[in-house]
């Protein structure tokens, strides 16, 4: 197989803090010490990317990658993981070329085109046709190419009947089909895609992911970054677990998954560091959970399961201030469409006898599983009756339950998510 | 491709310059559309300002302190440097925040970046092109009065030289200060201020017949004197054109270009992490 993309001892490093007159300084120096033939000494001082250690004592700079060395073969898709801050996008910008490397080197054999966000260079005041021509070039197309797959742009976006509109009178939807219609049909040797898959319905989520899978299958290299382990399952055959701006572990998706899975448990809920990341943990903090606990039939903390398997979800709750009422709700969430389980959100603690620093114990029981082989993020919610007010969300931050396959399943096809009781017969009238 | 830390410095990547000129095409069709769109009088808003300028120009200058045009048509004078003047200024203004307002563009695909200020100077040319009607209008109003300009018709093919030395002029400082203020942004709010002192250096609202014999180098050392002057005289006929110090202003264009992208080149790398 021949490698398309071959990153050796690559490295980022980044200053953290204002740039202000002290920056001048160290600029002069690194300058200084590059005139004199010598290394830049703020490379040496670099500290690792530990954003949560709260460890300001070290230097300004951190190193964003760290000695990243990996190969990636033409039709290759390969998922990039690891939690928010790992380096995932920082990778992807190098490979990009957004940005550069402080040292180390990536030898890239063929055409890139990047998806960090859709839509880049979309003027409002343009129509749909013009816009569609613009982000093409910009994205690296000859306006022949565009002539050629306007009419499969325009139809993968369904956006006929408007496309000489401008398209600030789009419906966001619309704005985004067309964005990423545009995007679809380039057509490069290697794929570079960040998250897209949140945007749309999920009929348009699942023609995306149809998409990729089309690119890879004309033998061009997708490189994917997602939180979204459902997806990375259903498309990557391997995966790369970056932590820290490290290469923790590159493999088999599943291998490396179940990995990602237990790192995240390390997480404890109690513990201040999880709390001082708002990207993944919400609310006005009246209310917070203190443990969640998965367990089998057997009382095990386990977050494997098999279809049919009885499930539940113990949750502890800590008061920290008074509320006038309490509210507690699950989803069980898959990276296709949004949530799939849902606990509702009616779901009412009682309230009156509780006190500030009172533990609550809440119990959800799942008695018969009907999802089907996946991975499927958690998200846990309290907060009052309306839902306008969050106390605490715990969104995608503990482990994702995972029904497996079960051993003596003979049933190759298994698509879908539920395992909804059905008859089947052939008669004749 | 190899993705480095640092590329050479003289790897000036005009060759990918070229493969993007699709691009280059559809950013100025942009800027011409958007121009027009959603407003009733659309470019028309392109020719009030010099008309405005002229006025205040010829009451102080011509009126108040009564300075000289050496005999031309005061209105014709100030209005033809004004334009002229206009165009070089905004070929520095619209390319000076090249990185910091396309940041977000730039953050996301790899593309020349190069294109973008190039398609700035370009979509330029049309307010010119509106202004140079307006300026051919007044030129055949006082023609026809009997007033004594005399343009220069021999000439016109050195118009558009001089445009494309304007054009590069500007462009080059443009993207000299676009890439000296990722970083550190002082420099940025000296750029109208300096332009303005620039435009007083020129002989751009007063000939250079006026200014004392000790003052004059000023202008000698000037590149855009030879290009305001010369222009003036394919218009009006009054001041003249040197072809030594046209060829100066040439040569210090190719070279200040030359630092432009050597500067541009190196910014363009990295400057997301900075910007």
């Amino acid at each position: 197989m021949s490698v398309v993309v071959h990153a050796d001892h690559v490295s980022k490093i980044f200053r953290l803090g204002d740039v202000g007159s002290h920056t001048l300084t160290e600029d002069m120096r690194a300058a200084w010490y590059k005139i004199m033939g010598k290394e830049n000494p703020y490379l040496k001082l670099a500290s690792e990317n530990d954003r949560t250690s709260g460890n300001t004592a070290g230097s300004d700079f951190v190193w964003a990658l760290k000695d990243i060395n990996f190969e990636v073969n033409r039709g290759e898709i390969v998922g990039l993981v690891g939690r928010n801050g790992a380096g995932k996008s920082t990778l992807l910008k190098i490979l990009s070329r957004t940005t550069t490397p402080s040292q180390g080197e990536i030898k890239i054999r063929g055409k890139v085109a990047s998806l960090l966000e859709v839509g880049t260079g979309f003027h409002p005041d343009l129509t749909g046709r013009e816009n569609i021509f613009l982000n093409g070039a910009i994205l690296g197309m000859r306006k022949s190419e565009i002539s050629a797959k306007f009419n499969d742009i325009v139809e993968f976006a369904g956006v006929q009947r408007y496309i000489d509109t401008p398209v600030k009178r789009y419906s966001s939807g619309m704005y985004v089909r067309l964005a990423f219609a545009v995007a679809a049909h380039l057509e490069p040797d290697i794929l570079i895609i960040d998250e897209v898959l949140a945007v749309g319905d999920a009929e348009f989520q699942n023609k995306c992911l149809g998409k990729m899978k089309d690119v890879s299958d004309q033998g061009r290299t997708v490189l994917f970054v997602s939180h979204n382990m459902g997806a990375v399952a259903d498309l990557c055959s391997r995966a790369i677990l970056l932590k820290q701006g490290m290469i923790l572990q590159d493999g088999d998706t599943n291998d490396v998954i179940r990995t990602y899975v237990q790192q995240n448990m390390q997480v404890k809920l109690n513990d201040s560091s999880a709390l001082k990341d708002p990207t993944v943990r919400r609310g006005g903090g009246q209310v917070r959970f203190e443990e969640i606990k998965m367990l089998n039939s057997q009382g095990k903390e386990v977050n494997e399961f098999l279809p049919g398997d009885k499930v539940q979800i113990e949750l502890s709750v800590r008061i920290m201030s008074p509320v006038k009422e309490l509210f507690s709700s699950i989803a069980l969430r898959s990276g296709r469409t949004r949530d799939l389980v849902t606990s509702t959100r009616r779901n009412t603690i009682d309230v009156s006898s509780l006190k500030e620093g009172d533990l609550v114990h809440l119990k959800y029981e799942f008695p018969r599983l009907t999802l089907r082989p996946g991975v499927y993020e958690t998200y846990y919610w309290l907060g009052n009756h309306s839902a306008d007010t969050a106390f605490d969300v715990v969104d995608n931050l503990l482990p994702p339950l995972v029904v497996q396959m079960p051993p003596d399943t003979n049933d190759l096809f298994l698509a879908g998510y539920f395992d909804e009781p059905f008859t089947f017969e052939q008669y004749s009238r | 491709m190899i993705i480095r830390p640092s590329g050479g410095l003289f790897d000036l990547k005009l060759k990918e310059l070229w493969a993007y000129r699709d691009l280059l095409y559809l950013l100025v069709r942009r800027d011409i559309i958007t121009v027009y769109k959603q407003t009733l009088l659309g470019a028309f808003w392109f020719i009030i300002p010099p008309i405005l300028n002229t006025v205040i120009y010829f009451i102080l200058f011509g009126v108040i302190a009564k300075v000289s045009t050496d005999g031309t048509n005061p209105i014709l004078f100030y209005l033809s440097g004004l334009i002229a003047w206009g165009y070089f200024a905004d070929c520095i203004s619209r390319t000076a925040t090249t990185f910091r307002s396309n940041a977000s563009i730039f953050g996301k695909v790899y593309f020349p970046r190069l294109i973008v200020p190039l398609s700035s100077v370009v979509s330029a040319l049309i307010k010119f092109g509106v202004q140079l009607i307006l300026l051919i209008g007044a030129l055949v109003f006082f023609l026809l009065r009997g007033e004594e300009v005399a343009p220069q018709y021999g000439y016109i093919w050195l118009l558009p030289v001089l445009l494309l030395m304007m054009m590069f002029t500007g462009l080059a400082f443009g993207i000299i200060i676009s890439s000296l203020t990722t970083k550190y942004r002082d420099l940025s709010n000296m750029v109208p201020f300096a332009v303005q002192l620039l435009m007083y250096a020129t002989p751009v609202i007063y000939p250079a017949s006026v200014i004392p014999e000790k003052f004059q180098w000023i202008l000698q050392i000037n590149p855009l004197t030879p290009l305001i002057e010369s222009m003036r005289f394919i218009f009006l006929g009054s001041d003249g054109i040197s072809w030594p110090m046209l060829a100066y202003s040439f040569v210090f264009t190719v070279v200040t270009m030359f630092i432009g992208l050597v500067l541009f080149n190196r910014t363009e790398r990295d400057f997301m992490d900075t910007v």
